[in-house]
């Protein structure tokens, strides 16, 4: 052998999974994994072992941007007070129908 | 399969929540809200998640290898099948854990380390060993009996990613159990030689079982701020106790006797009462002087030595693609 490679963990991907057709994919877990394709198929063993999947993403984890918690009242808190983005916001005599 | 009262290992104390943002942090628990990777935490709720995640992880890992020893001698093709794909699902089980744990900040490099270094506890109940086939379905019906006691509060843990691993595996170990109990009641219902097996193999794995629950209530170190935080819904005794009595009824369906003498039906309490339980047994177990400790680590050594070369080779070929590419 040459050089000793380090240990470390294989790059982190994350695992989105659709479970039949007509739903969207919906994150699952992680899994550790060389490249792409050694990672779809860890996806297929750990996470659809009973058919839980018809369709795998899996998404370099590094590669994911996410929204701050700290941040969370600064990019939710506008939609607070608008709630008349919401039907129910809207009064309707009862005698009127099919509205 | 499961995790021990992995709050009795700890060593870090815990601090009061004195500064706004720990307070602010109790008052999320308090409203039952769950707690996700990027939210502030206290460092002791992160390193009390990492260290029972972790533990509950290895447990999973270790615990293949007692059942595993049985796959080559199951006693039918129907049996093997089932014994590989319950053997895969504890493998499946310590990802999805390994997998909670990391994202609380830590490596899963630097975790097995720690398994492998004999620093990490796993669950006691793996370090005895299975002599008998008759094991493989005591193991099912009360080891996995006990996990699920236990895991279930834990799929209403405060730690979401935590939490949702564990609804995974509750999923799964329903059929882990069932499969145990259809093994006993196969050997129960057969010869006398297989009954005597069946029997056998209780009397070595009801008091280990009972120990997977943790020291008794009294002696527990954590116990408390781990149910402040919400990680720990009840107290080891009282699901050690709602074990036993779900468990003595199946045994007395079997036709087999509970090894205590002391057993007996507490009417006024509703609820079974057990003799003493050996704790200087469970002590020595977890200080690593059980039947098959060493036996254990050396073979999860064993394993990632002789598959460091496999992970070398893919990590290099992998480099090689990304270079051809780019």
């Amino acid at each position: 052998m040459s050089t000793p490679v380090p240990r470390q963990d294989w790059p982190l991907y994350e695992v989105f999974i659709r479970s039949r057709a007509g739903l969207e994919h919906k994150h699952v877990g992680s899994v550790h994994a060389a490249d792409a394709r050694m990672a779809l198929e860890h996806a297929r063993d750990v996470y659809t072992r009973r058919m839980e999947g018809v369709s795998i993403w899996v998404v370099p984890a590094v590669q994911i941007v996410a929204s701050d918690p700290a941040e969370a009242d600064a990019l939710f808190e506008p939609a607070r007070d608008k709630v008349y983005r919401h039907p129910t916001f809207y009064a309707i005599p009862d005698e009127v129908k099919n509205l | 399969m499961y995790t021990q009262a992995l709050d009795s290992h700890g060593k870090e104390p815990v601090p009061a929540p004195t500064e706004p943002a720990a307070a602010h942090f109790q008052a999320r628990i308090d409203a039952d809200e769950k707690i996700e990777p990027k939210d502030w935490m206290p460092d002791a709720y992160r390193h009390t998640l990492v260290r029972q995640i972790s533990q509950h992880a290895h447990s999973e890992i270790v615990g293949m290898l007692p059942e595993g020893n049985w796959i080559t001698r199951a006693p039918s093709l129907r049996r093997k099948a089932v014994l590989i794909a319950k053997v895969q699902d504890e493998g499946g089980h310590g990802m999805y854990l390994y997998g909670a744990a990391e994202t609380l900040g830590v490596e899963r490099a630097e975790l097995i380390e720690q398994l492998l270094a004999g620093t990490a506890k796993y669950s006691s109940i793996f370090n005895y060993p299975t002599l008998t086939w008759a094991d493989v379905g005591a193991i099912g019906w009360l080891v996995d009996g006990a996990a699920i006691m236990n895991q279930i509060p834990i799929c209403r843990c405060s730690y979401g990613p935590y939490a949702r691993a564990m609804v995974r595996i509750c999923k799964e170990e329903s059929f882990h159990q069932r499969q145990g109990f259809e093994i006993m009641l196969t050997l129960a219902r057969g010869s006398a030689a297989q009954q005597a097996m069946a029997q056998d193999a209780l009397d070595r794995w009801w008091w280990p079982s009972l120990m997977m629950f943790g020291p008794s209530d009294a002696d527990s170190k954590h116990t408390a701020q781990s149910m402040r935080w919400k990680i720990k819904r009840f107290s080891n005794d009282e699901l050690r106790q709602k074990f036993v009595d779900i468990t003595v009824p199946q045994a007395q369906f079997l036709g087999l006797t509970i090894p205590d003498p002391a057993l007996r039906w507490n009417e006024g309490a509703q609820h079974f009462e057990t003799g003493p339980i050996d704790w200087r047994e469970f002590q020595a177990v977890l200080q690593g002087n059980g039947p098959c400790n060493r036996e254990r680590l050396a073979a999860r050594r064993a394993a990632h030595e002789a598959g460091q070369w496999v992970r070398e080779a893919a990590a290099a070929h992998a480099d090689k693609a990304r270079r051809r590419a780019a």
